[in-house]
Parts: C-alpha cells; structure tokens; sequence
C-alpha cells in the first residue's frame, strides 16, 4: 500500500492543520508517513503545499515524483491545478471550487472546466463550512472528503484531539465538518 | 557504536527534522539551547523552549554570534550546549566558529546550520558544509529525520570526546519534514567544571600556532570514524554513485538496480571507501545537495556531478533530477496547466507595515527622489507590489548602514526600514556611527513587537525600551518620533514623517503597532 498526496492551497487555509490529524492516524495505525512542509515567507497569504506520504514500507525521498502523485488535494482550485504535473495518469484531485482571489486570477471558469476534464471531485466547501457551523472548517471538510479514499480510521479521533481546547462546540463543528465532506457527492457539483 | 543505534527505554514520536534535532540535544543531555530565528532553522529552538523551558537555557539570543558565544561559555563552564541557526546565520557567527575550532571545547559543543537550497526563505544558497571544512570542524550530514535525532545525540559524544565543536548540516526538506522518529532516554545533564587551563582558551598568536597544528591533525584523525558513518554498497560495476545526506534518498527514490552506492554522512571524507568504491566501477556520479562539495575534494578521478552538468548547479535537488542523471526515463505524468499564474506572498490584512509603506509612499509624492534602504523581515515584502517602497535588501541589518553610506556619497533624501528584532540583531552598531556623524537620513525602526516572519518569538527591545536604546545611541530626542501605523491616522504620521525629512541630520521614526498574526494567536 502506498498513498501519496499533494496538500495545495492558500497561506492560512489550515493545511498543516489539516495533515497533522492524517501524520497522527498514520502513526497510530501503523503506517510510515512522511509529510513535508513550508514555513517562512512563503506562508504569508502565498501558494502552499505540503507533500504527505503514507506507505506500509520504507518510503525514502520526502518529496513525491513528478507523475506519481495519488491523489491532489486541494482547498483551492488553481492551487490544485498548480501540481497537475505530479499527478500519476491514475490519480484524483479532490478540490474546493472556492477560488482565492488575492491575485489577478486566471478566468475562474476555465480553472474548474479544466479541473472536471481531469476528473477532478469539486466541492463548495464555503457552503459546506458554514452549514457545519464555522466558514473557518473549510480546511476540515477537504480532510472528510479525502478521507474516503485513505486507509485510515482514526481521523475522526485526531480532529478532537486537535481541537479539543477550542471547547467543545468548535470539535462538535469540526467533526460536522468532517462528515459532510465524506457524504457530500462532490462529483455533483 | 555501530549504526543504526537501538534506544534503551525506546520511545515513537513525531517530529520534524528540526525537533528531531532538538530531541536528539536534549537527549544528549543540554543544559544551553542558544540561537536566532531563521527559516528554516527556527523550530529547533522553538521545540526545546517549548518541551524544556525552566530546565534548560534556552532564551533567544540577540543574533547569531551572541548565541554562538554564549554556548562557547557554557562549553567553558563545563556543560553541554545546542546552537541553532540558519545558514546565513553563519556568517554572522563565523568569527567565534572559526577561533573557537582552533581552541577546542569544554562540555560538548554542537552547532546546528540549517541550509536552503533553492532559497525558499533566503537571500542565498551558501552551504554550511564550505565553512565546515574552512574551520576544520568535523560535520554530520543526516539522511533523514531519524538520523538527525541519532546523529546530534551523537556528535555531543564526538565533541567531547575530541574536545571540538561539531557541525550538523540540515537542509530544508530534511528540517521541515515531519515523520516518525524512534527516541531513547534522556541522558543527564553534566556537573558545573569550568575549565583550568586558560593557556588553551586562550587564543594568543603563540598559544594559537601550537593548537592549530594539532587541530588540523585531529580532524584528520576523524576521517576513520567517517568510514564507519558511511556505507558502502558494491553491486554492478556499470555506475557507482557518492550520495550525502537527503540526495541519498532521491536516489534510493528511483530504486536503481544494480548499481553501487556509498552513502556518506559525516565530514571528512571517508576517503577510503570512495577508493574502494572508484576501484569497483566505470562511471561514477557524485550526488549532493547544495556546491560541488564533494565533488571539488575529489577532482583526482573521473567524476560527473554538478560540475560537468550531470547535474544542476544551482537549485535544490529533486527525484527527478537525481532519476535523470542516473540515466532513467522520466514517469509518465500529465502536462503542466498553462493557466497558472504565480501567488506571491504579502503583507497580512490589517498589517502594521502595510500602514507604514502607505506613510513611506504618502511622503514620496512630496519627495519623489527619496531612496528607501530595506532590510529582512516581513517588511520585505515592501518591495513587490503594491508598495515598490524598498530599493535594497542585502543582509540582516544592511539597511542602516547602506543608507548612510549613500547619503555619504551625496544621495538626499534617504530612509531607512528595519525591523525591531533585525535593529538589535545588527542594526544598532551602524545607527551608533549615524548618530556620532549625525548623518542626514530618516531611520524608520517598525516595532511590532515581535520576529514575525519566522512565527512569531519574543524580541529584545520594544516600546519605551526601544526608544531609550536609540536615545542611547546618541540620536537627538527632539528628532525620534513615535507614531501609530494605522490607516486612520495616515494623514497625521505623512505630517510627522514630512518635517522629519528635510531635517539636516539623524532622524529615527518608530512605528509602533503589534503584529497582526500574533494578536489573533494570543
């Protein structure tokens, strides 16, 4: 088994946040994990990614290959788009249809047409969020809609954990959360 | 000992390259962690401040060479210390490194330099391992994240036992990716034995010729405990390749079959190994991250690298690049999309400095030839769009003192942009020589109360203190104004900033407003 996964989006979505529940379930689960980060000037409101690396073997190299990404995960479309290159013939690319728009963006249209003639799974994850209770969730409901195709069980565990000294009303969003971005077919939208 | 090591009292953790390293020092048994901030290094201080804060000392320091010297001190007081810094950080410690090679340690000495290859977070791609090699100081260079943790604990043992301080060489994709690391019991920290003899710490021209003489055979002597850190694989004759450190894994990556490897991690050389290893094959690659290293200290054989352009020179490494000049064919994949378009990063919404470039931009209209001298931080990002406020930005602290030496040389009006924490790290020495010539320009200090760029760690100097510190350099009272860098006071503060430009001498404003990011954080 090996899963390789390309976290892309914004600075500040919450993608660490949201791969720290996947590392944690890895760790729990028995699976080696590696996960690469970004830090430093390319945080502030820039392009991000993090590259995470799930295996039942040794897994070597921290970034992924070029054509052999599993799945892209994305919590915004052209930041999705940006890693189409190191996506496997195969793979998927889960994504938020929400474009950030803090540059001169590319016609938001031809993003997402191009985006669906890669197969990929889009879903509003704004909508998602705030019916979840928080718009801040976003990043929670990218995790639940990835999380069908992961091996892992306890991320649901690690997303109380994670929030758990927000109060409880923050981890009951988080894991509403979660689940509406497993159940939601994003295929529909 | 044999590698890998096996931990009584083994324990799992996840941990960064960076906390692993950490980990790795606080299991050796420190009783100092000194550094400063810097991408991508910080979190290996920042781990130690939040696991073992009370325990160990582990304050930010000012900058590179205070930290340096003060875990020199602690070294002469007996006990174990970490320095942290990133690889730029170096050439502001390299004075205290380069002697204090020569005079050898007390309690054992470890030096972490984080390198950036392919500058995510830098202004340069210098590799740590040249200055390793410059101050003769023996050199880890880890794999990955369990070896960082099992390679400082390490190199406190080596230093000690050879009375040097010894390097560990990180990159950023080993510091800042997270995994898995097994970690053993915490050892304890050493007893309080300053040293006696002040003849070896003291670095006199008579006492330093002896001690560099046998400093050099020291280092020497390590090169067998190299051939015991390295590994030698001899499979295939067809291709042999040297890998160090994280290039080992792209090339392990690509799963080449039947071909040799050697696997080096500690510097120098395992000089031996790579004979046997040249001996065994007909073409042999040299694979690195960052200069030709290696590569330079071996131009006795027939090498392809970096140098015959087997390899880039500039740049980090990848898989594919490694797959490439191993001579496999590229994975199929899909094309690139051609509607991308770059994001950049920016200043944060409701940013203290984006109201101060609005000031610097305001005053401009009245001034159109005022020249702006920058410096490093978050303010840098004055330089892009919309603000185009900033001319230069050299180095930690170069602001203030390019800025001077332009007026100098007849440039009116200029500025100055400097951040609190760059001012105390470098700047305050050249605003001392400003403010003895009172040199005509305007010194903007922007106080946000903290090192945001790298996170967020507490600074040394703000508000009043701030001011009394310029005061104290000698600037004129009357001609250092505090403002409040917000939007609704813009027309005010462009007043303010108005006189203070045509002024014939040092002028300091002091923009004062906290972090956006870390006031939503607190």
């Amino acid at each position: 088994m090996k899963c390789d996964i390309i976290l892309a989006g914004v600075g500040g979505q919450g993608i660490l946040t949201l791969s720290y529940a996947i590392v944690n379930a890895c760790l729990d689960e028995g699976y080696n994990v590696l996960q690469s980060e970004i830090h430093g000037m390319s945080q502030r409101g820039g392009a991000v990614y993090a590259h995470l690396r799930i295996s039942d073997k040794k897994i070597y190299s921290d970034m992924i290959p070029k054509g052999r990404a599993d799945i892209i995960l994305g919590t915004e479309p052209l930041e999705a788009l940006r890693h189409l290159d190191h996506l496997t013939p195969e793979g998927k690319i889960i994504t938020s249809s929400v474009p950030v728009k803090n540059i001169i963006y590319p016609d938001e249209a031809k993003v997402l047409d191009e985006l669906r003639r890669h197969g990929a799974l889009l879903l509003d994850s704004t909508d998602l969020a705030r019916k979840a209770g928080s718009i801040k969730a976003q990043n929670i409901v990218m995790l639940g809609a990835v999380s069908r195709f992961l091996p892992l069980k306890t991320l649901k565990m690690y997303i109380k954990k994670l929030f758990s000294k927000k109060g409880k009303e923050i981890v009951k969003i988080n894991l509403l959360a979660f689940d509406l971005g497993l159940i939601t077919k994003c295929w529909e939208i | 000992m044999p590698y890998p090591f096996v931990y009584t009292m083994q324990k799992k953790k996840i941990l960064l390259g960076d906390e692993a390293v950490a980990q790795g020092a606080i299991d050796a048994g420190i009783s100092g962690s000194y550094a400063y901030p810097g991408t991508p290094s910080t979190e290996i201080n920042e781990y130690v401040r939040s696991t073992e804060k009370g325990k160990i000392h582990c304050a930010w320091s000012p900058n590179e060479k205070v930290a340096y010297e003060e875990a020199l001190g602690h070294s002469w007081a007996g006990k174990r210390a970490l320095i942290a810094m990133k690889h730029v950080g170096l050439n502001v410690a390299a004075d205290p490194f380069m002697s204090s090679a020569i005079a050898g340690i007390n309690g054992g000495m470890v030096l972490a330099v984080a390198d950036d290859p392919g500058m995510h977070s830098s202004q340069n791609e210098q590799d740590s391992r040249c200055y390793a090699d410059f101050a003769k100081v023996p050199c880890f260079e880890p794999t990955d994240q369990q070896e960082a943790y099992d390679f400082t604990r390490e190199a406190f043992d080596l230093s000690e036992k050879n009375n040097i301080p010894v390097m560990v060489r990180l990159v950023t994709r080993l510091s800042h990716t997270r995994t898995i690391v097994a970690v053993g019991a915490k050892r304890k920290q050493n007893s309080l034995r300053p040293a006696r003899d002040n003849k070896r710490w003291t670095v006199l021209p008579a006492y330093a010729r002896r001690m560099f003489k046998e400093h050099l055979a020291k280092y020497d002597s390590l090169q067998k405990f190299s051939e015991k850190r390295s590994s030698l694989s001899l499979r295939g004759k067809r291709l042999g390749v040297i890998a160090s450190g994280i290039a080992y894994n792209y090339l392990m990556e690509n799963a080449p079959k039947d071909i040799s490897v050697l696997k080096i991690n500690f510097y120098p050389l395992p000089m031996k190994s790579i004979e046997k290893l040249a001996k065994h094959v007909k073409k042999l690659i040299v694979i690195e991250e960052g200069y030709p290293f290696i590569e330079r200290q071996l131009n006795r054989f027939k090498i392809h690298g970096k140098l015959d352009g087997t390899l880039p020179l500039t740049g980090e490494l990848t898989p594919d690049i490694v797959r490439k000049a191993i001579g496999m064919k590229a994975h199929p994949g899909r094309k690139a999309s051609s509607l991308l378009k770059i994001r950049p990063p920016r200043l944060c919404v409701g940013c203290p400095h984006a109201s101060t470039y609005d000031v610097i931009n305001g005053v401009k209209k009245r001034f159109p030839k005022l020249r702006s001298f920058g410096d490093i931080g978050c303010y840098t990002l004055g330089a892009l769009p919309p603000y185009n406020a900033i001319d230069t930005c050299i180095d930690m602290g170069a602001s203030i003192g390019m800025a001077k030496g332009a007026v100098d040389a007849g440039v009116r009006p200029v500025i100055a942009v400097i951040g609190d924490s760059t001012f105390t790290h470098s700047g305050m020495t050249s605003l001392l020589k400003a403010a003895k010539e009172n040199t005509d320009m305007t010194v903007f200090i922007l106080d946000n109360d903290t090192t945001a760029m790298t996170g967020g760690q507490e600074t040394l100097a703000n508000d009043q203190r701030l001011v009394d510190i310029v005061k104290g350099l000698g600037v004129d009272e009357r001609h250092i104004r505090v403002i409040d860098p917000v939007p609704t006071r813009l027309k005010e503060n462009i007043a303010i900033v108005q006189k203070e430009i045509p002024y014939k001498g040092l002028s300091v404003i002091i923009p004062v407003r906290a972090c956006v990011t870390m006031v939503k954080k607190r």
